[in-house]
């Protein structure tokens, strides 16, 4: 019997809007001074009662349609109930039978497919911390983070190493961060993952066990934590054995996953539909013109900027992970080279917050080198010509090669747009 | 399906109670005889029936644009001003990776009882001219849902209502008692002991806004707020001779009142004329950014309906009840027929599955609503419950736990939309309903209460109404041979109050029921 690795991955992320999911506390939680931030909804006090934040909704749908998912027009809140001290009301306000987005993908550098099951939204929990105080030992709760929105993202258990899990991983966060709904911090917590491994004979027919790992702050530990688990449990099975269904912690320094918590049974949150707060019934106008909002992805992005400018594939993609660096580099390419002012970019050379400083004392452009430049580029000027405007940055380029870059690009970029004019072109 | 010790230890587990092995016999016993009664639900076909969860008129998108509300933060000083402890700035909750110890509840200082009925929990301001239930909260104003585990519970906010009552001119003179959570026909399942009937006290007074309806009849206060799940504010007003408004819901907000089922929970008023409850209604009732469900787009849209036909269900007239009630129910409809409304028989043939269908929807939202009641940030913890809120928080676990949720609580969403269907046949025949509130008149303290089942049964008639999220106005129309007072309740479409407040008014213009008092 050949048995196959299935791996799936639940990703919890903290949007970043300004208030928290149900109620108008701020959303930025992160080191403030402990239970200075909350109001009656988000402490769960008696009588308090949610009213859902519009912007993360519109960003939840926005992530559901970056990964390709299906938008249910009609989708509820729901209750998912237990009991712990960092869940203020017994229940998480949480989506179940119809949640916003379903049945997506993200494809990886090989061509394959990982499907993504479900992008759903939620509120976070309060944050705990285990101490001793005068010998006794508690747990002690901060509510600041509590309602803060998350979305969760859950893949079908189509990955099978450590390796992929890694890719998808950092896949899914650059599309996250193109599309400003998240910082993906994993150090702050607003990137959280949970992979779940087992063996099967296949994706189809799961394994009878299944294995969490919980509580990992890296990219790099979860492709480490997956591996030994596949490891470690590919042993057990060698054995004639079935490996324990539970949670378990990943410790970096040994590279190896250990025991947390065994489940015996299934949990039961008898899910029922959140009766505070109205359905959610969007029109299909309404999620298209969310996906008329959407940024270029990631992958295309890069493409673009290889082929329009001829940036290397490695500026391109370090010049596209954050939102910043490329918007500069989209406003000021016109003025200078764009390929220098890329790698000025990516290697912090360039005050992102003031245009480029140029310099003033550059020689006078010398015609012939235009010339040359014009003559040895037919198929660009061609490209320019059909409207594709963006490539004068090549040409410019071009010119302060020859030049040595002792002229002003600006300069240059007005003498070849001088030369270019065609009667007729249209923009 | 075999409910037994066992089965119940896990729901109990589920629903993070500890109860003691007597409890558990109790409870599997009771909860195999409401459960046999809930088995009626099994002779309604609901194949292609749709769910009802919500009655918001298709309200849809209701949600707030991303904006910082600072006036509604909390200092940390607030936040952790009702919490039994605190270290540095954080709540201290037991250490959850060591095996807590078990809590057993100790008995909190008795209560000093205020008045003769036990109506009164909490004295506020003497000149004040408006009585509220324990169950909205009070900013720094003792607020206990008449539940031990609130003891001493002073919110950090008021509720919506209060402050429009008070924007209006109404200062508070008592917080009142009332049946723990809501949970309750009679009053009696206050923590804080029953409250009594003025018209005979060794009588309850109806509940479970019994301390408001005594408050009013009794005439220390002009105005009561109360609260209707399933007959909570008519009830007591028919049991006391007041009039009680259970509006449509949703027509006042429910932000700030402790919830007990937040799909079926009315916040209402009560008065000693239709006249009063109309004035205060009018001037309180509106939309409440904080309560999505209060947003119906309908409540503008209904017109103000002149009442013309009034329609009498046939199916409240023979479930055993009451037969002074029947007759005083028809003599009222007589008195109503001369002045020229017509009066015609309706059907509403589902509404005796109300009960069994309620007492499904309301324990299993009740039961993840008692679940914030851990005593970290506010109150007692769990071992503080009292009886029937155990009960209903084991029965509501039940019903929605993995593998009996689709066969109870969904099963009962079903009959939900079959009792609607029901009032919107009727309504195209009439344009109200007139019946009775109760099936019988008020009982003996104590008489009932070895019986959940049977008190149950009390709401027989205020179900339906408050299942599909009707208005429902409850006025005296008079008294038995022993002098206990007898009501009816009007039922109307949903936000047809103004057409409500008319008959009543009417009614209490040919009338004089509702100006009998008691002997004090």
């Amino acid at each position: 019997m050949k048995l196959q690795p299935v791996i799936g991955l639940e990703i919890h992320v903290e949007l970043k809007t300004k208030t928290g999911m149900f109620c108008g506390c701020s959303a930025d939680h992160f080191g403030k001074a402990p239970n200075t931030n909350t109001c009656p909804v988000c402490l769960g006090l008696p009588g308090a009662l949610p009213v859902p934040n519009h912007q993360a909704i519109d960003w939840a749908l926005m992530v559901g349609l970056a990964l390709n998912c299906r938008v249910n027009l009609e989708s509820t809140f729901d209750r998912k109930h237990y009991f712990y001290p960092d869940l203020p009301k017994g229940y998480q306000i949480s989506q179940y039978d119809d949640p916003f987005c379903q049945q997506g993908f993200l494809t990886l550098e090989s061509g394959k497919k990982i499907r993504i099951n479900r992008v759903h939204l939620e509120e976070d929990t309060a944050k705990m911390q285990h101490k001793t105080v005068d010998g006794k030992k508690l747990t002690l709760v901060d509510f600041n983070r509590s309602g803060v929105p998350l979305v969760e993202i859950v893949t079908e258990p189509d990955i099978a190493s450590g390796a992929e899990a890694k890719e998808f991983l950092k896949k899914l966060r650059d599309i996250l961060r193109s599309l400003a709904v998240s910082d993906c911090d994993m150090e702050k917590g607003s990137m959280r993952l949970e992979p779940n491994i087992s063996w099967s004979q296949s994706a189809d027919k799961l394994a009878k066990y299944k294995v969490e790992i919980k509580n990992l702050n890296s990219f790099r530990f979860a492709e480490g934590g997956i591996d030994y688990e596949l490891q470690r449990q590919k042993e057990i099975l060698d054995r004639g054995e079935t490996p324990v269904q539970e949670t378990r912690g990943y410790k970096p320094a040994e590279h190896k996953t250990f025991s947390q918590r065994v489940k015996e049974t299934a949990a039961d949150y008898r899910y029922f539909p959140e009766p505070d707060i109205p359905p959610i019934v969007l029109t299909q106008a309404y999620v298209e013109a969310l996906r008329g909002k959407l940024p270029k992805l990631p992958e295309i992005l890069v493409q673009e900027l290889v082929k329009d400018f001829h940036l290397s594939l490695s500026t391109a993609q370090l010049l596209i992970k954050e939102p910043l660096k490329l918007a500069y580099f989209k406003k000021y390419n016109h003025e200078v080279e764009p390929k220098t002012l890329a790698n000025l970019i990516v290697n912090k050379k360039i005050d992102l917050n003031q245009p480029p400083q140029l310099k003033t004392d550059s020689q006078a452009i010398d015609p012939k080198i235009i010339d040359e430049v014009l003559k040895e580029n037919a198929d660009v000027i061609a490209k320019y010509k059909a409207g594709k405007t963006s490539v004068i940055g090549f040409l410019v380029g071009q010119v302060m090669k020859l030049t040595h870059g002792q002229v002003d690009p600006k300069s240059v970029q007005q003498e070849l747009l001088k030369r270019l004019q065609v009667p007729n072109l249209k923009f | 399906m075999k409910v037994d010790t066992t089965l119940v230890k896990h729901i109990a587990k589920l629903g993070n109670l500890t109860l003691s092995e007597a409890e558990i016999k109790l409870y599997t016993r009771q909860i195999k005889s409401i459960l046999a009664y809930i088995e009626t639900l099994n002779k309604v076909d609901t194949a292609n029936i749709k769910p009802t969860y919500q009655t918001l008129d298709k309200t849809t998108n209701v949600w707030r644009e991303d904006k910082l509300q600072p006036e509604r933060g909390l200092t940390q000083k607030q936040a952790l001003s009702q919490a039994k402890k605190t270290y540095q700035g954080y709540f201290v909750a037991d250490h959850v990776f060591s095996q807590s110890a078990k809590k057993t509840s100790t008995k909190l200082d008795k209560r000093r009882q205020i008045d003769k009925y036990n109506a009164i929990l909490t004295e506020v301001n003497s000149r004040g001219n408006l009585g509220v239930k324990d169950l909205f909260c009070t900013k720094n104003i003792e607020t206990t849902a008449g539940s031990a585990v609130l003891s001493g519970y002073k919110p950090q906010y008021s509720a919506t209502l209060i402050e429009k009552l008070e924007k209006i001119g109404f200062r508070i003179k008592n917080k009142l008692n009332q049946d723990a959570w809501g949970h309750g026909s009679s009053g009696e399942n206050s923590d804080f002991g029953p409250t009594k009937n003025p018209w005979d006290t060794t009588r309850v007074p109806g509940g479970s806004s019994s301390g408001s309806a005594v408050a009013v009849v009794t005439q220390d206060v002009e105005v009561a707020t109360g609260t209707d799940t399933c007959g909570s504010i008519r009830l007591p007003s028919n049991y006391t001779n007041i009039c009680g408004l259970k509006p449509t819901y949703g027509a006042l907000s429910r932000y700030g009142v402790i919830a007990f089922a937040s799909s079926l929970d009315c916040p209402g008023l009560f008065a000693r004329s239709v006249a009063k409850l109309k004035t205060v209604f009018s001037q309180v009732a509106g939309f409440d950014p904080k309560d999505p469900t209060s947003q119906s787009q309908a409540r503008n849209k209904a017109e103000n309906k002149k009442i013309r036909t009034i329609g009498l269900p046939r199916e409240f007239f023979t479930q055993g009840l009451n037969s002074e009630i029947k007759n005083l129910i028809q003599a009222a409809a007589k008195r109503l027929e001369k002045k020229g409304y017509w009066i015609k028989t309706v059907s509403l043939p589902h509404s005796a599955y109300g009960i069994a269908a309620y007492y499904l929807i309301a324990p299993t939202e009740t039961g993840s609503n008692l679940g914030r009641y851990d005593g970290v940030r506010y109150g007692q913890d769990r071992s503080y419950f009292g009886a029937e809120a155990k009960r209903r928080i084991m029965l509501g676990v039940f019903a929605s736990s993995a593998g009996y949720s689709a066969k109870y609580y969904t099963k009962a969403a079903k009959i939900r939309t079959l009792i609607i269907q029901d009032f919107y046949r009727a309504f195209k025949q009439v344009d109200v309903i007139l019946a009775p509130v109760a099936p019988m008149p008020p009982f003996k303290i104590g008489e009932k209460s070895a019986n959940p089942l049977e008190m149950y049964l009390a709401d027989i008639y205020a179900a339906p109404a408050s299942l599909a999220g009707l208005p429902s106005l409850a006025i005296p129309c008079g008294f038995t041979k022993n002098k206990l007072p007898v009501g009816m309740q009007l039922v109307g479409p949903r936000w047809s109050e103004p057409s409500l407040f008319e008959l009543g008014e009417e009614y209490q213009k040919i009338t004089d029921w509702h100006l009998q008092k008691p002997k004090l």
